[in-house]
C-alpha cells in the first residue's frame, strides 16, 4: 500500500492539517477529508474543468494535483467566495445572467473565471471564451457565462 | 409576506431568479455524488475489453483475498432465471449471464471498504472468456447470418430469432397511387452520440432498519425506479425509498434504471450501504442516443407541394431495449414533419446490436427524423428552384390541420415561428462569399399519457411548501412550480419552498421527460392551489359567520362582504385556538388510448424552428456558426429567462451532434473515443457568434396559463439548418452527420474535382 503523509494546506483562508495517502488527489482530499464537496469530479483527467480550484492564485485542475503536492499551498474553492456581505461579483453575475442551469460545472466555471479576471481584469468576450475553453458545460450556458464574466469585470472596475 | 408588492420576482411570466441558484454558485448544492453515509462500502464493476463475449468462468478468489474486500458477486449469486428489468422489455440482467452484450456490461461487482481497494480488487478478478463476433451496425443487425444479440427465449413473436426487436408501420392514404412531378430519394444517417452530462452516474443503496431499502440516484423518474426495485426485490412500494437529488445534467440519460438494481441487491445482501461511482468513460459506455438510417423517398408537385413521403427507418438500439422502442415509434410517427402530407408510408425497424443501450436523449428521435425530412425539403427547393423558407411555408400545417391524418391537428401558429426566424436571420439579404443560411423546422409529440400529483401546504404564517416529484436537472422546474404556487396563492416566490426528489416525501409523478412537467406537474400544482383556496374560503366563511359563496380569494387577498383580509389574517383567525395548516392536493392525468399507436394522442406538439448563418472555411472544412436563431412555440413562458436558457442550451447541444459528436467503435465493439479529450462536445470557443432564442406565445397550450412545454425544441432542426447553409455556401450536399471539418473538406474537394 502507498505511504501516508502529513500535509498542511490553507483552504479558503484556514490552515488545515491532513494525513493523506500519497496517491490521494487534491480533489479527493477537499471533497472527502475536508467535506468541501463544491468542487466536482467529472473526467478525472484534467479535460473538463469541473474540479477547477485556485492554487496559490492560479487555476488548477485539482484532479491532477496530488494532495501531497499542495503541501504549503493556498487553496481557494467555491466555498470560499461568499463573504460577510454576500455573494461575490462573479457569483452574483452568474445568477443575474442566467449562467447556471444544472449547476454541476458552475463551481469550476466560477473558479476559472476568477483566475481569468485575476490575470486580465478587463477581458474582451473573445478573451473570456479563450480563458474558459477548458471548462465544459453540457447545458449550454456558455454565452451567458461569458456575459456574466464581462458583467462581473465591469462591476469590479466600478468598485 | 403574503401581500403582493411591486416586486416582480414572483409572478408567472417573469424571469424569477432560479430556485436553487444560490446553492449552485456557492457549492452548497448537494448532488448525488456528494452524499455521504456512515459505514459506506465501495463498488467497482468488472468488465471485459470487448463488446461481445461468452463468459467461461469467473474467479474472484484473488480479489477476495485482498484486505478490505467484502464481497465479489456474479450472476451466479443472483436468482436463476436471473432478474431482468427494463422499461419496455424486461431484458436487461443485473450482471451479465453467460455472455456480455456490450463494452462495459459488468460481469462481476467487487465491494470493498475503500474505492482504491475496490479498484485494485476488480483488476484481480479473473474472467475466462471467448470473444465473439459483435453486431455493431445496421447492416450487420439486418444480416440474417449475424449472431443473435438477444436470446430468442427472451421475447416471443415473429422477430424472436432475429436482431430486429420490432417493426412498425405508420401512414395514411396510398403512396403507390400518389402522383408527383418530382421524386427525390436519399439515405440519411445519424450517428451514435452520448449524453455526456458533466455529472457522471453515481448510485448508492442502503438497507433501512425495517427490511426496506433506500436508493440514491439522480434519476429523472424516481417513481419508475421505485417500481422496478420493488418488483425485483419483491418488496412493497411503501418500503422502497428512492432519493433523487437534482441531477447535474441528465438529458434523458438518467431516466431509466441502470445500475440501481445491482446496488440494491448488494445493499440487501451485505446489509451495509454501498456506492458505485461511474467514471466519465463508464458513463459513455452506459447510455447513448439511437442511431438512425433513414431511406426517404419524397414526392413533390412542380410548385413545391408535398405529395407523398415514403420512408424506411432503421433505428440502431443497443444490446438491451431500454426505452429505445418508444424513441423510435414516437419520432417516426411524425416522420413526415409538421406539414400537410396527403399520402404517407413509414416503415420502421428497431434493431439490436452489441453496443451500449440506447436510451432516451433530449429530442427523443426527433433530431434524427428532422435530419432526413428537412434535408429533403431543401433538396426539393433546390431542384424546383424554390426558396427554402417559401417551400416550408407552403406546406406547413396551419392550426387545425392534420399532420398525421386523424390525430391531434396542428396546435400552433407555426408559420409565425418560421417568419420570425427568417426575419431574425435576415433571410434573403445578400451574403458574403463562403457563407450560407439554412432554416429548418420540426415537431415532437409531447407527453401522450401519464400522471402527476402535487401537494401544496399553506402554513399558518402564509408561507407554503410544494411537494412535487419532478426532477430539476437544470431546466428550472423548482422555480416554475414555485412561481405557479406563488401566483395562485398571492405569495412571493421566496416564501415558497419546493420539495422534490424523495418518493417517501412527495406524491407520485410518472416521470420528468417529454417536456411534460410544466403542463402535467404545473397543472397539478395549480389544482392543489385551487384546493387550498377552496378550503380557505370555507375556513373564512366559518370563522366570520358568512357563506363560502360570499368569499373571494385573489392575489393573496381574501375579500369578504364587509372587508378585505390577507391570507395570513384568515389563517391566524382559523387556527387561533388549535394550530394547523391547509393542505391542498392536485393532479393531472392523461389516460391511455389503446387504439392510438402511441398509446395516446400527444397533449401538445413542441414546435421549433432553427435558422442559421454559417461561414465555411474551404481550406479546412471548418464551420463557423455566425448567427443562430432558435424559435420555440411555447404557449406561455412561465419563466421567460428559463425557457430561453433551455432553448439556447438545446441549440448548443444540437450543434454538438451537427458539428462534432460521434461515438467511434473498433472492430471489437469497443468505444474508441471514451472521455472528454476524444469525444468532442462544444466548448466556449465553438458557440455561435450570435445566438438568439425567440419565443412565440399565443397562450394556446394545455398547461397552466396556456403553457406548453419546452426544452427539447432547440435541438430538433439544427442539423438540417446547418447542412442547408453549408450547401448554399459551397454547393455540396452532405447526408451524414456529424459535419466534421474533415467531412466538409472532403465533400468540397470532391465537388471541386
Amino acid at each position: 500500500m502507498t505511504a501516508e503523509l502529513s500535509i498542511s494546506i490553507t483552504v479558503n483562508g484556514t490552515l488545515r492539517h491532513l494525513t493523506v495517502n500519497a496517491a490521494t488527489t487534491l480533489l479527493d482530499a477537499l471533497r472527502w477529508q475536508l467535506n468541501l464537496t463544491g468542487s466536482k469530479e467529472c473526467c478525472a483527467e484534467g479535460e473538463c474543468g469541473a474540479c477547477t480550484i485556485l492554487l496559490d492564485g492560479r487555476a488548477a485542475n485539482s484532479c491532477l494535483v496530488l494532495a501531497a503536492e499542495a503541501d504549503g499551498a493556498e487553496i481557494t474553492t467555491v466555498e470560499g467566495l461568499e463573504g460577510a456581505e454576500g455573494l461575490d461579483a462573479l457569483q452574483e453575475a452568474f445568477l443575474q445572467e442566467g449562467a447556471v442551469q444544472c449547476g454541476f460545472c458552475t463551481p469550476g466555471m466560477i473558479m476559472a473565471s476568477h483566475a481569468l479576471l485575476r490575470h486580465d481584469p478587463h477581458p474582451t468576450p473573445a478573451a473570456v471564451r479563450e480563458g474558459l475553453s477548458g471548462n465544459l458545460c453540457r447545458c449550454g450556458c456558455y454565452p451567458r457565462i461569458v456575459k456574466a464574466v464581462m458583467r462581473a469585470a465591469d462591476r469590479r472596475a466600478l468598485s | 409576506m403574503t401581500s403582493r408588492a411591486a416586486d416582480s420576482d414572483r409572478a408567472v411570466g417573469t424571469p424569477a431568479r432560479r430556485v436553487g441558484g444560490y446553492e449552485r454558485v456557492t457549492g452548497k448544492q448537494h448532488f448525488v455524488g456528494d452524499v455521504r453515509l456512515d459505514g459506506l462500502l465501495h463498488v467497482k464493476l468488472v468488465t471485459l475489453d470487448c463488446g461481445h463475449a461468452r463468459i467461461i468462468s469467473v474467479d474472484g478468489s484473488a480479489a477476495m483475498a485482498l484486505p478490505g474486500v467484502v464481497d465479489v458477486v456474479t450472476a451466479a449469486d443472483l436468482t436463476d432465471p436471473t432478474w431482468r428489468y427494463g422499461p419496455v422489455y424486461h431484458d436487461r440482467p443485473i450482471l451479465a449471464v453467460h455472455e456480455t452484450k456490450f463494452h462495459g456490461e459488468p460481469v462481476a461487482a467487487v465491494v470493498a471498504e475503500t474505492e482504491r481497494v475496490a479498484k485494485l480488487a476488480a483488476a484481480l478478478v479473473r474472467v475466462e472468456y471467448d470473444e465473439l463476433d459483435a453486431v455493431l451496425t445496421i447492416a450487420e443487425a439486418l444480416d440474417p447470418t449475424s449472431s443473435l444479440v438477444q436470446d430468442a427465449s427472451l421475447r416471443a413473436g415473429p422477430f424472436a430469432g432475429t436482431n430486429t426487436l420490432r417493426e412498425w408501420n405508420f401512414g395514411w392514404g396510398d403512396v403507390d397511387q400518389a402522383s408527383a412531378d418530382v421524386v427525390i430519394q436519399n439515405v440519411y444517417t445519424f450517428p451514435m452520440v452520448t449524453h455526456f452530462a458533466i455529472e457522471p452516474h453515481v448510485f448508492l443503496a442502503a438497507p433501512d432498519q425495517q427490511d426496506g431499502i433506500c436508493v440514491w440516484s439522480a434519476v429523472q423518474h424516481p417513481f419508475a425506479l421505485q417500481q422496478v426495485l420493488a418488483t425485483l426485490l419483491d418488496l412493497p412500494l411503501a418500503k422502497v425509498r428512492v432519493i433523487a437529488p437534482d441531477p447535474g445534467g441528465a438529458f434523458g440519460g438518467k431516466q431509466h434504471a441502470k445500475f440501481e438494481p445491482l446496488l440494491a441487491f448488494l445493499a440487501l445482501r451485505i446489509r451495509r450501504p454501498v456506492r458505485l461511482a461511474l467514471t466519465l468513460a463508464q458513463t459513455f459506455q452506459a447510455v447513448r442516443r439511437s442511431a438512425f438510417e433513414i431511406n426517404i423517398r419524397s414526392g413533390f408537385s412542380s410548385d413545391g407541394e408535398v405529395r407523398f413521403q415514403d420512408i424506411v427507418c432503421n433505428g440502431l438500439l443497443g444490446a438491451y431495449a431500454d426505452i429505445g422502442p418508444r424513441v423510435i415509434t414516437k419520432a417516426t410517427y411524425l416522420a413526415c414533419g409538421p406539414y400537410r402530407t396527403p399520402d404517407a408510408r413509414v416503415h420502421v425497424r428497431a434493431l439490436l446490436s452489441h453496443t451500449a443501450p440506447a436510451t432516451a436523449f433530449r429530442g427523443f428521435g426527433t433530431p434524427q427524423v428532422a435530419w432526413a425530412v428537412e434535408s429533403q425539403m431543401d433538396e426539393a427547393a433546390r431542384q424546383l428552384g424554390l426558396d427554402r423558407v417559401e417551400i416550408r411555408l407552403k406546406n406547413l400545417a396551419a392550426r387545425g390541420e392534420d399532420v398525421v391524418r386523424g390525430d391531434r391537428p396542428a396546435d400552433g401558429d407555426w408559420a409565425e415561428a418560421v417568419r420570425k426566424a427568417a426575419a431574425a436571420i435576415r433571410w434573403g439579404e445578400p451574403l458574403p462569399a463562403r457563407r450560407g443560411r439554412g432554416l429548418a423546422v420540426a415537431i415532437k409529440s409531447l407527453a401522450t399519457t401519464g400522471s402527476s400529483y402535487a401537494i401544496v401546504r399553506l402554513h399558518v404564517d402564509g408561507s407554503a411548501t410544494v411537494l412535487a416529484g419532478t426532477s430539476d436537472m437544470g431546466q428550472g422546474a423548482r422555480t416554475v412550480l414555485a412561481q405557479v404556487a406563488a401566483e395562485e396563492l398571492g405569495l412571493d416566490v421566496g416564501a415558497v419552498q419546493v420539495v422534490m426528489g424523495d418518493t417517501t416525501m412527495v406524491p407520485f409523478d410518472l416521470q420528468t421527460s417529454a417536456s411534460r412537467s410544466t403542463v402535467f406537474m404545473g397543472s397539478a400544482v395549480f389544482e392543489a392551489c385551487r384546493d387550498v383556496k377552496a378550503q380557505l374560503k370555507a375556513m373564512a366563511a366559518s370563522a366570520f359567520g358568512i357563506e363560502p359563496a360570499d368569499v373571494e380569494i385573489g392575489d393573496g387577498v381574501v375579500t369578504l362582504p364587509s372587508r378585505k383580509l390577507t391570507l395570513r389574517e384568515v389563517l391566524a383567525e382559523a387556527f387561533a385556538g388549535v394550530p394547523g395548516e391547509v393542505i391542498g392536493v392536485g393532479s393531472r392525468r392523461g389516460e391511455q388510448d389503446l387504439e392510438h399507436p402511441l398509446g395516446g394522442a400527444p397533449a401538445f406538439y413542441e414546435f421549433s424552428c432553427t435558422a442559421v448563418e454559417v461561414e465555411v472555411d474551404a481550406h479546412t472544412g471548418e464551420l463557423t456558426i455566425v448567427r443562430h436563431v432558435s424559435v420555440a412555440d411555447v404557449g406561455k413562458a412561465l419563466n421567460p429567462a428559463h425557457v430561453e436558457m433551455q432553448d439556447e442550451g438545446a441549440a448548443i447541444m444540437g450543434l454538438g451532434h451537427t458539428l462534432m459528436e460521434h461515438i467511434v467503435l473498433d472492430d471489437h465493439g469497443r468505444i474508441v473515443n471514451l472521455g472528454a479529450l476524444d469525444y468532442r462536445i462544444l466548448t466556449t470557443k465553438d458557440v455561435p457568434l450570435e445566438l438568439d432564442s425567440l419565443l412565440v406565445e399565443n397562450a394556446d397550450g394545455p398547461g397552466p396559463y396556456g403553457s406548453k412545454g419546452a426544452g427539447e425544441g432547440g435541438l430538433f432542426a439544427v442539423s438540417p439548418a446547418v447542412a442547408s447553409a453549408v450547401t448554399e455556401a459551397t454547393g455540396v450536399v452532405i447526408r451524414q452527420l456529424p459535419l466534421t471539418a474533415e467531412r466538409v473538406w472532403a465533400a468540397i474537394k470532391q465537388s471541386d474535382s
